[in-house]
């Protein structure tokens, strides 16, 4: 035996086999576990790397974790609320979608492509998962007989059925917003028209004591700003206004991140719009339906100075003053809504505006390059804004603070800055690259390719269309409507995120940089007047 | 199958360098609530791009591939350090790897978000390590230097 055994441990060596006899060997125990000092070293390796890991990101978010916004909470319990449509064109029909209302042709057409493609298959399945607000469309008013009537079709599918499904009643049609705002069965009313009909709208509403979504901007002009703050207020109505990027998480995280003071002191803030597509530049197709015979073309006109009937300016309204108030009002003010959401900034100290008609020399007035500056002397800071219809250029939106800066997309990122003072030690010790992202939030999923026009994609990357919550990704029109809602059912006086007060401020605020604009001079806020010298 | 010591060597320190890389990923992950592969499945690119995003998309099949990959990769460099069951974590460790390849495949004309650490044309380090892996399946040495050795003998 010992022997046998003393041969076969020869012929292990010569070989290099390990014995067979099961015993176990000093040799064995070594070579059979090896890798046991691997593990050690690795553990300390990854021990390491969590405690970096760890104290990295408790450091930059100064102890606390819980910066992740807690959404819009579904109150639909109670009466069901009845809404007035005032404008159903495609920002209408957004909107009716945002509450759960499409129209059954839609819904046909949108189910195949979903058959097809899966990303109308999310946005279909998105749709039909959206929560029921408990809400009727009682009401639409449209000065275009195709849009009122597509309103009516829409407000009546109920069910969310394609054609053929069970429809519900259809809302009434109004000849004027007037009448509607009269109507018994409206409690609330969702205005979506040009510019210069926002404040007639929603006065004629508050008087009559329906709660207002309002799309944006509030304003056309400078006095009806003041008169609609004091109306809204003196009847106590819910009002919102349309500024859906108050429900984008990134800006929410974004806020929480710069009052722990992450990037340091802001001492400049630029912004921008960068668009270069004839429908980014509001030249929309003109309906080949539309005629002086379906268009309530006095109506259109409203308080606007009279102008022949034009299907141009009916279909292009935002490109003349007539009716819009061009870049600041249309496109700046997400930007600054987005900024005093996370900032509080308020209406600033001065504006001053360039620009000009420089590439759509189409008969515009408004112009497609704008560069604005706003100064914040009390917060130490510039807020600049510039925008071009002619150059998708991607600049994004930069909140740069002396220790860092702040890069808002559809994501969020923050860089630290080379020379910051708060991070000077952990550059010094690489534990933090300069211009490496710090830190970074994503909000949810990339829906872009879900977006049919220029605009929305342009939107879906600006996170003003899309944001998730809770692992579900949610429209952000529905939330903001859905808050909107909520506080009318609360009926304590609540009001929600985008309020008169905000409302005012991104209205004085456009307005500034409008007037400086037209007059080329720096324009100023007396603020114990408040009044725009 | 008989090495000499050089072989042995080399062919140990192959099984032990792959087995510490796929050890050390997985535990990472395993260990960060947070991680989660969508992002990279949705920057996949070349023809498998639709099977990739759809994965990504889908949020209980992305918990799965997260659950998946992370708990994978530390397995299967678990047994790889250890020398145990050599062979179907090698196995797994291969198909891992051919998933990353063809979610990220470098050829010519398609682009990544996600940058890379090289130039590569066909073949790139996740092949690379995908063969060795094939070399540490079909040159056992776990009998040798591993668990192995000492279970096959009791």
């Amino acid at each position: 035996m010992q022997d046998n055994s003393m041969d076969q441990e020869n012929k292990d060596r010569k070989t290099l086999q390990p014995g067979a006899n099961g015993q176990f060997k000093r040799r064995d125990i070594l070579k059979g576990l090896a890798a046991v000092p691997a593990f050690g070293i690795l553990g300390y390796g990854l021990f390491k790397h969590l405690g970096e890991l760890k104290a990295s990101r408790l450091d930059l978010l100064g102890g606390e974790d819980d910066i992740i916004p807690k959404g819009v909470p579904l109150v639909a319990g109670g009466q069901t609320l009845r809404l007035g449509f005032v404008g159903t064109g495609s920002r209408g029909r957004y909107l009716l979608k945002a509450l759960g209302f499409l129209h059954p042709s839609r819904i046909d057409e949108y189910s195949e492509w979903a058959a097809i493609n899966k990303y109308w298959k999310e946005y279909m399945d998105e749709f039909h998962a959206q929560d029921d607000l408990n809400v009727r469309i009682t009401a639409v008013c449209d000065v275009f007989d195709k849009h009122a009537l597509n309103g009516m079709e829409v407000g009546a599918n109920l069910f969310r059925k394609g054609t053929g499904g069970e429809m519900g009643e259809a809302p009434r049609r109004y000849g004027t917003y007037q009448e509607l705002c009269a109507a018994s069965d409206v409690d609330a009313v969702v205005i979506v028209t040009p510019d210069h009909i926002h404040v007639p709208v929603v006065l004629e509403a508050a008087r009559q004591g329906k709660h207002v979504y309002c799309e944006k901007p509030l304003s056309w002009t400078v006095e009806e700003t003041f008169e609609v703050r004091k109306v809204v207020k003196d009847t106590g109505i819910v009002f919102q206004l349309g500024h859906q990027g108050r429900q984008t998480d990134s800006y929410q995280v974004a806020r929480s991140l710069i009052e722990r003071g992450v990037i340091g002191k802001i001492s400049l803030i630029e912004v921008c719009t960068n668009r270069n597509d004839p429908n980014g530049a509001w030249v929309y197709d003109i309906d080949p339906e539309a005629n002086a015979g379906n268009i309530d073309w006095k109506q259109f006109i409203g308080p606007a100075p009279w102008h022949d009937f034009s299907l141009e300016r009916f279909f292009r309204w935002r490109c003349w003053w007539d009716y819009s108030t061009g870049l600041s009002g249309d496109l700046f003010t997400h930007e600054y809504d987005a900024l005093n959401q996370i900032l509080d900034l308020g209406i600033p100290r001065s504006a001053m505006a360039t620009g000009g008609v420089y590439f759509y020399k189409d008969g515009r007035s408004v112009p497609d390059v704008l560069n604005m500056a706003f100064e914040y002397p009390e917060r130490d800071l510039t807020l600049l804004y510039s925008a071009t219809l002619a150059s998708e250029k991607k600049r994004g939106k930069v909140i740069m603070g002396h220790d860092g800066y702040m890069e808002l997309d559809e994501t969020l990122l923050i860089k630290a800055d080379p020379k910051s003072t708060r991070y000077a030690e952990e550059i010094r010790l690489g534990r933090i690259e300069p211009h490496m992202p710090l830190f970074s939030y994503v909000p949810g999923q990339d829906k872009v390719d879900a977006i049919t026009s220029p605009t929305e994609k342009y939107f879906a990357e600006r996170g003003l269309l899309y944001t998730y919550r809770d692992g579900k990704s949610y429209d952000t029109s529905h939330l903001h409507l859905r808050e909107w809602i909520n506080c009318i059912r609360k009926g304590d006086g609540t009001q929600p995120s985008c309020n008169i007060d905000q409302s005012f401020e991104e209205a004085i605020t456009a307005h500034m940089g409008t007037i400086s604009y037209h007059d080329g001079r720096k324009v100023y806020w007396d603020e114990a007047n408040e009044e725009i010298v | 199958m008989e090495y000499t010591k050089g072989k042995l060597f080399w062919l140990v320190l192959l099984r032990m360098a792959i087995g510490w890389h796929f050890f050390y990923e997985g535990m990472v992950k395993v260990l960060n609530p947070a991680w989660t592969a969508k992002a990279y499945l949705m920057d996949s690119g070349g023809f498998m791009k639709p099977f990739f995003e759809w994965i990504a998309f889908n949020p209980s099949l992305l918990a799965v591939s997260d659950f998946v990959n992370a708990w994978g990769l530390a397995l299967i460099g678990f047994f790889l350090l250890l020398g145990w069951l050599v062979r179907p974590a090698a196995l797994g460790g291969m198909v891992l790897l051919g998933l990353y390849y063809l979610s990220h495949p470098p050829f010519p004309s398609i682009e990544y978000l996600f940058p890379v650490d090289g130039t590569y044309f066909v073949i790139d380090k996740t092949l690379v390590e995908l063969v060795a892996l094939g070399v540490v399946m079909s040159f056992p040495t776990a009998h040798i230097f591993g668990l192995d050795r000492l279970l096959k003998k009791s």
